[in-house]
Protein backbone atom coordinates (compact mmCIF):
# COMPACT_ATOMS: atom_id res chain seq x y z
CA UNK A 1 0.00 0.00 0.00
CA UNK A 2 1.30 3.43 -0.87
CA UNK A 3 2.23 5.63 2.04
CA UNK A 4 1.16 8.70 0.14
CA UNK A 5 -0.98 11.05 2.21
CA UNK A 6 -4.61 11.14 1.14
CA UNK A 7 -6.08 14.20 -0.50
CA UNK A 8 -9.08 15.92 1.09
CA UNK A 9 -11.38 14.44 -1.53
CA UNK A 10 -10.16 10.94 -0.66
CA UNK A 11 -10.34 11.30 3.09
CA UNK A 12 -13.87 12.76 2.96
CA UNK A 13 -14.99 9.63 1.13
CA UNK A 14 -12.99 7.27 3.30
CA UNK A 15 -14.36 8.70 6.55
CA UNK A 16 -17.90 8.77 5.21
CA UNK A 17 -17.72 5.10 4.19
CA UNK A 18 -16.16 3.90 7.45
CA UNK A 19 -18.49 2.20 9.93
CA UNK A 20 -19.10 4.23 13.07
CA UNK A 21 -17.72 1.49 15.32
CA UNK A 22 -14.36 1.47 13.54
CA UNK A 23 -14.20 5.25 13.47
CA UNK A 24 -14.98 5.41 17.17
CA UNK A 25 -12.30 2.84 18.01
CA UNK A 26 -9.61 4.68 16.06
CA UNK A 27 -10.47 8.13 17.24
CA UNK A 28 -11.93 8.00 20.76
CA UNK A 29 -14.13 10.75 22.07
CA UNK A 30 -12.00 13.74 22.89
CA UNK A 31 -13.51 16.39 20.64
CA UNK A 32 -11.55 19.61 20.46
CA UNK A 33 -13.31 22.87 21.08
CA UNK A 34 -15.49 23.83 18.13
CA UNK A 35 -18.58 25.76 17.12
CA UNK A 36 -21.37 24.54 14.91
CA UNK A 37 -21.85 26.10 11.53
CA UNK A 38 -24.57 23.63 10.76
CA UNK A 39 -25.77 21.18 13.35
CA UNK A 40 -26.29 17.66 12.01
CA UNK A 41 -29.34 17.57 9.76
CA UNK A 42 -30.90 14.42 8.38
CA UNK A 43 -32.21 14.60 4.84
CA UNK A 44 -32.53 12.73 1.60
CA UNK A 45 -30.45 12.93 -1.54
CA UNK A 46 -31.20 11.67 -5.02
CA UNK A 47 -28.54 9.27 -6.19
CA UNK A 48 -27.94 9.12 -9.91
CA UNK A 49 -26.64 6.16 -11.80
CA UNK A 50 -25.45 5.45 -15.31
CA UNK A 51 -26.11 2.16 -17.04
CA UNK A 52 -22.73 0.48 -17.42
CA UNK A 53 -21.24 3.65 -15.90
CA UNK A 54 -21.30 5.28 -19.34
CA UNK A 55 -24.94 5.74 -20.34
CA UNK A 56 -27.21 8.70 -19.67
CA UNK A 57 -27.70 9.55 -15.99
CA UNK A 58 -30.91 8.33 -14.41
CA UNK A 59 -32.31 8.72 -10.92
CA UNK A 60 -31.54 5.52 -9.04
CA UNK A 61 -33.28 6.36 -5.80
CA UNK A 62 -33.09 8.43 -2.67
CA UNK A 63 -30.63 7.79 0.09
CA UNK A 64 -30.80 9.07 3.66
CA UNK A 65 -27.87 11.34 4.47
CA UNK A 66 -26.76 13.42 7.42
CA UNK A 67 -24.72 16.55 6.99
CA UNK A 68 -22.90 18.76 9.44
CA UNK A 69 -20.37 21.58 9.41
CA UNK A 70 -18.10 22.73 12.21
CA UNK A 71 -15.58 25.48 12.76
CA UNK A 72 -12.51 25.16 14.94
CA UNK A 73 -11.32 28.12 17.02
CA UNK A 74 -8.53 28.70 14.47
CA UNK A 75 -11.16 29.27 11.79
CA UNK A 76 -10.75 25.99 9.92
CA UNK A 77 -14.03 24.65 8.62
CA UNK A 78 -14.89 20.99 8.31
CA UNK A 79 -17.81 19.50 6.43
CA UNK A 80 -19.33 16.05 6.50
CA UNK A 81 -21.98 14.32 4.45
CA UNK A 82 -22.49 10.74 5.57
CA UNK A 83 -24.98 8.09 4.65
CA UNK A 84 -27.61 7.19 7.21
CA UNK A 85 -29.01 9.08 10.16
CA UNK A 86 -26.13 8.83 12.59
CA UNK A 87 -25.66 12.42 13.76
CA UNK A 88 -22.67 11.45 15.93
CA UNK A 89 -20.87 10.08 12.93
CA UNK A 90 -21.56 13.26 10.97
CA UNK A 91 -20.18 15.33 13.85
CA UNK A 92 -17.08 13.17 14.11
CA UNK A 93 -16.49 13.18 10.37
CA UNK A 94 -16.82 16.96 10.18
CA UNK A 95 -14.38 17.38 13.07
CA UNK A 96 -11.90 15.00 11.45
CA UNK A 97 -12.16 16.89 8.19
CA UNK A 98 -11.44 20.16 10.00
CA UNK A 99 -8.52 18.73 12.01
CA UNK A 100 -7.01 17.15 8.91
CA UNK A 101 -6.66 20.64 7.46
CA UNK A 102 -4.64 21.81 10.47
CA UNK A 103 -1.21 20.91 11.83
CA UNK A 104 -2.67 17.65 13.17
CA UNK A 105 -2.88 16.30 9.63
CA UNK A 106 0.25 14.17 9.67
CA UNK A 107 -0.64 12.48 12.93
CA UNK A 108 -4.24 11.82 11.91
CA UNK A 109 -3.20 10.53 8.51
CA UNK A 110 -1.20 7.86 10.33
CA UNK A 111 -3.49 7.03 13.24
CA UNK A 112 -6.89 7.27 11.58
CA UNK A 113 -6.77 7.39 7.80
CA UNK A 114 -4.16 4.70 7.23
CA UNK A 115 -5.95 2.04 9.36
CA UNK A 116 -9.28 2.97 7.79
CA UNK A 117 -7.83 2.60 4.34
CA UNK A 118 -6.19 -0.72 5.21
CA UNK A 119 -9.43 -2.10 6.65
CA UNK A 120 -11.38 -0.97 3.62
CA UNK A 121 -8.89 -2.52 1.25
CA UNK A 122 -8.90 -5.78 3.16
CA UNK A 123 -12.67 -5.92 3.03
CA UNK A 124 -12.65 -5.35 -0.68
CA UNK A 125 -10.07 -8.12 -1.16
CA UNK A 126 -12.03 -10.56 1.01
CA UNK A 127 -15.15 -9.82 -0.99
CA UNK A 128 -13.28 -10.25 -4.25
CA UNK A 129 -11.83 -13.57 -3.05
CA UNK A 130 -15.24 -14.86 -2.00
CA UNK A 131 -16.64 -13.87 -5.34
CA UNK A 132 -13.71 -15.41 -7.18
CA UNK A 133 -14.27 -18.75 -5.40
CA UNK A 134 -17.71 -19.04 -6.95
CA UNK A 135 -16.56 -18.12 -10.42
CA UNK A 136 -17.83 -20.39 -13.15
CA UNK A 137 -15.92 -20.71 -16.40
CA UNK A 138 -18.24 -21.05 -19.28
CA UNK A 139 -16.73 -22.53 -22.37
CA UNK A 140 -18.17 -23.21 -25.73
CA UNK A 141 -17.83 -26.71 -27.03
CA UNK A 142 -16.41 -26.98 -30.45
CA UNK A 143 -19.19 -27.89 -32.80
CA UNK A 144 -18.71 -31.34 -34.21
CA UNK A 145 -18.09 -32.00 -37.81
CA UNK A 146 -21.00 -34.27 -38.43
CA UNK B 1 -13.39 33.33 5.64
CA UNK B 2 -15.27 33.63 8.88
CA UNK B 3 -18.55 31.80 8.45
CA UNK B 4 -21.09 31.95 11.25
CA UNK B 5 -23.93 29.72 12.25
CA UNK B 6 -27.40 30.46 10.91
CA UNK B 7 -30.40 29.53 13.00
CA UNK B 8 -29.45 27.28 15.93
CA UNK B 9 -32.70 25.36 15.47
CA UNK B 10 -33.62 25.97 11.82
CA UNK B 11 -37.13 24.51 11.72
CA UNK B 12 -38.44 26.27 14.82
CA UNK B 13 -36.70 29.60 14.34
CA UNK B 14 -37.49 29.87 10.63
CA UNK B 15 -41.17 29.28 11.45
CA UNK B 16 -41.04 31.96 14.15
CA UNK B 17 -39.35 34.50 11.88
CA UNK B 18 -41.80 33.69 9.09
CA UNK B 19 -44.68 34.45 11.45
CA UNK B 20 -43.10 37.76 12.49
CA UNK B 21 -42.45 38.79 8.88
CA UNK B 22 -46.01 37.82 7.96
CA UNK B 23 -47.26 39.97 10.81
CA UNK B 24 -45.16 42.90 9.61
CA UNK B 25 -46.31 42.43 6.01
CA UNK B 26 -49.99 42.36 7.04
CA UNK B 27 -49.59 45.49 9.13
CA UNK B 28 -47.50 47.89 7.03
CA UNK B 29 -45.29 50.25 9.05
CA UNK B 30 -45.53 48.11 12.18
CA UNK B 31 -42.01 47.79 13.59
CA UNK B 32 -41.24 44.25 14.74
CA UNK B 33 -38.18 42.72 16.34
CA UNK B 34 -36.52 39.58 15.02
CA UNK B 35 -34.34 37.12 16.96
CA UNK B 36 -30.66 38.04 17.04
CA UNK B 37 -28.45 36.01 14.74
CA UNK B 38 -24.85 36.43 13.63
CA UNK B 39 -24.60 37.98 10.20
CA UNK B 40 -21.56 38.91 8.15
CA UNK B 41 -20.98 42.68 7.97
CA UNK B 42 -22.53 44.81 6.57
CA UNK B 43 -25.72 42.74 6.70
CA UNK B 44 -27.97 43.47 9.68
CA UNK B 45 -29.19 40.60 11.90
CA UNK B 46 -32.78 41.28 10.86
CA UNK B 47 -31.96 41.09 7.15
CA UNK B 48 -30.00 37.88 7.72
CA UNK B 49 -32.93 36.33 9.60
CA UNK B 50 -35.26 37.26 6.72
CA UNK B 51 -32.87 35.75 4.19
CA UNK B 52 -32.51 32.52 6.17
CA UNK B 53 -36.30 32.24 6.31
CA UNK B 54 -37.44 33.31 2.85
CA UNK B 55 -34.55 32.65 0.48
CA UNK B 56 -33.34 29.26 -0.76
CA UNK B 57 -32.09 27.61 -3.92
CA UNK B 58 -35.27 28.46 -5.82
CA UNK B 59 -35.23 32.23 -5.21
CA UNK B 60 -32.62 34.23 -7.13
CA UNK B 61 -31.00 36.85 -4.91
CA UNK B 62 -29.39 40.15 -5.88
CA UNK B 63 -26.77 41.63 -3.56
CA UNK B 64 -26.34 45.34 -4.10
CA UNK B 65 -23.51 47.68 -3.22
CA UNK B 66 -21.48 46.93 -0.12
CA UNK B 67 -23.60 43.84 0.58
CA UNK B 68 -22.06 42.20 -2.48
CA UNK B 69 -18.87 41.29 -0.62
CA UNK B 70 -16.91 38.05 -0.35
CA UNK B 71 -18.08 37.29 3.22
CA UNK B 72 -21.71 37.80 2.27
CA UNK B 73 -21.44 35.69 -0.88
CA UNK B 74 -19.86 32.86 1.12
CA UNK B 75 -22.60 33.12 3.69
CA UNK B 76 -25.31 33.00 1.00
CA UNK B 77 -23.64 30.03 -0.67
CA UNK B 78 -23.37 28.07 2.54
CA UNK B 79 -26.66 28.87 4.25
CA UNK B 80 -29.07 29.64 1.40
CA UNK B 81 -27.68 28.16 -1.81
CA UNK B 82 -29.54 30.89 -3.66
CA UNK B 83 -28.30 31.81 -7.15
CA UNK B 84 -26.79 35.31 -7.17
CA UNK B 85 -28.16 37.32 -10.09
CA UNK B 86 -28.49 40.83 -11.42
CA UNK B 87 -31.48 43.01 -10.50
CA UNK B 88 -33.48 42.06 -13.59
CA UNK B 89 -33.74 38.38 -12.54
CA UNK B 90 -33.98 38.80 -8.77
CA UNK B 91 -36.79 37.49 -6.59
CA UNK B 92 -35.14 39.11 -3.58
CA UNK B 93 -32.63 41.93 -3.39
CA UNK B 94 -30.57 43.08 -0.44
CA UNK B 95 -28.73 46.36 -0.02
CA UNK B 96 -28.98 49.84 1.35
CA UNK B 97 -31.47 52.11 -0.42
CA UNK B 98 -28.90 54.06 -2.45
CA UNK B 99 -27.17 50.88 -3.60
CA UNK B 100 -30.34 49.14 -4.73
CA UNK B 101 -30.67 51.68 -7.54
CA UNK B 102 -33.67 52.47 -9.72
CA UNK B 103 -36.72 50.40 -8.80
CA UNK B 104 -37.56 49.88 -12.47
CA UNK B 105 -34.52 47.55 -12.76
CA UNK B 106 -36.34 44.82 -10.78
CA UNK B 107 -39.10 42.50 -11.99
CA UNK B 108 -42.41 44.27 -11.40
CA UNK B 109 -44.67 41.28 -12.04
CA UNK B 110 -47.32 41.25 -14.74
CA UNK B 111 -51.06 41.81 -14.60
CA UNK B 112 -51.56 38.03 -14.95
CA UNK B 113 -48.77 37.13 -12.51
CA UNK B 114 -48.29 39.97 -10.03
CA UNK B 115 -46.48 37.50 -7.75
CA UNK B 116 -43.50 37.51 -10.11
CA UNK B 117 -42.33 40.83 -8.68
CA UNK B 118 -39.22 41.21 -6.54
CA UNK B 119 -39.09 41.84 -2.82
CA UNK B 120 -36.47 44.38 -1.81
CA UNK B 121 -34.80 44.14 1.58
CA UNK B 122 -33.62 47.65 2.34
CA UNK B 123 -30.95 47.28 4.99
CA UNK B 124 -29.42 49.68 7.48
CA UNK B 125 -32.56 51.80 7.92
CA UNK B 126 -33.29 53.84 11.01
CA UNK B 127 -36.85 52.70 11.58
CA UNK B 128 -39.08 55.39 13.07
CA UNK B 129 -42.84 55.58 13.27
CA UNK B 130 -43.02 59.08 11.89
CA UNK B 131 -42.64 60.52 8.45
CA UNK B 132 -44.78 59.48 5.51
CA UNK B 133 -48.48 58.88 6.21
CA UNK B 134 -49.57 55.40 5.16
CA UNK B 135 -53.09 54.07 4.59
CA UNK B 136 -54.50 50.97 2.98
CA UNK B 137 -55.01 47.27 3.70
CA UNK B 138 -53.79 46.25 7.16
CA UNK B 139 -53.83 49.79 8.55
CA UNK B 140 -56.85 50.69 10.68
CA UNK B 141 -56.73 54.47 10.22
CA UNK B 142 -53.29 55.71 9.41
CA UNK B 143 -49.70 54.78 10.15
CA UNK B 144 -46.42 56.62 9.83
CA UNK B 145 -43.03 55.38 8.75
CA UNK B 146 -39.83 57.15 7.77
CA UNK B 147 -39.32 56.29 4.09
CA UNK B 148 -36.15 56.79 2.06
CA UNK B 149 -37.70 58.16 -1.16
CA UNK B 150 -41.40 58.97 -1.00
CA UNK B 151 -41.84 59.83 -4.69
CA UNK B 152 -40.31 56.57 -5.96
CA UNK B 153 -42.36 54.52 -3.51
CA UNK B 154 -45.55 56.36 -4.46
CA UNK B 155 -44.89 55.55 -8.12
CA UNK B 156 -44.36 51.92 -7.12
CA UNK B 157 -47.66 51.80 -5.21
CA UNK B 158 -49.48 53.38 -8.17
CA UNK B 159 -48.66 50.32 -10.30
CA UNK B 160 -50.75 48.04 -8.05
CA UNK B 161 -51.34 45.08 -8.54
CA UNK B 162 -47.89 45.19 -10.10
CA UNK B 163 -44.93 46.59 -8.20
CA UNK B 164 -42.31 45.75 -5.60
CA UNK B 165 -42.70 44.88 -1.94
CA UNK B 166 -40.28 46.29 0.62
CA UNK B 167 -38.84 45.03 3.87
CA UNK B 168 -36.97 47.72 5.75
CA UNK B 169 -34.44 46.35 8.22
CA UNK B 170 -32.11 47.94 10.71
CA UNK B 171 -30.38 46.20 13.60
CA UNK B 172 -32.79 43.51 14.77
CA UNK B 173 -35.86 45.45 13.66
CA UNK B 174 -38.02 45.19 10.59
CA UNK B 175 -40.95 47.02 9.02
CA UNK B 176 -42.73 46.15 5.80
CA UNK B 177 -44.20 48.21 3.00
CA UNK B 178 -46.21 46.08 0.56
CA UNK B 179 -47.19 47.55 -2.80
CA UNK B 180 -50.84 47.78 -1.67
CA UNK B 181 -50.11 50.56 0.82
CA UNK B 182 -51.04 54.11 -0.18
CA UNK B 183 -48.37 56.67 0.64
CA UNK B 184 -49.86 60.05 1.50
CA UNK B 185 -46.73 62.17 1.77
CA UNK B 186 -45.01 63.59 4.77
Amino acid sequence: MSAQPLSRRDWLGLIARAPMARLGALWPDDPPEFTWLRKPEVGAMMVQGRAGAVGAAFNLGEVTVTRASVRLPCGTIGHALVQGRDTRKAERAALLDALLQTEHEEQLQATVLAPLQAAEQEEAETRARRAAATKVDFFTMVRGEG
Amino acid sequence: MQLTQGFADPAIEAARVFRIVLDAMSHPARIVTLPEIDAPAPCSPAAAAVLLTLVDGTTPLHLAGAHDCEAMRDWVRFHLGAPLVGPQDAAFALGIWDALGPLSAYPQGSAEYPDRAATLIVDDMALRSKGARLTGPGIAHEAFLALPDVAALQANAAQFPRGLDFLFTGGAQLAALPRSTQIGGA
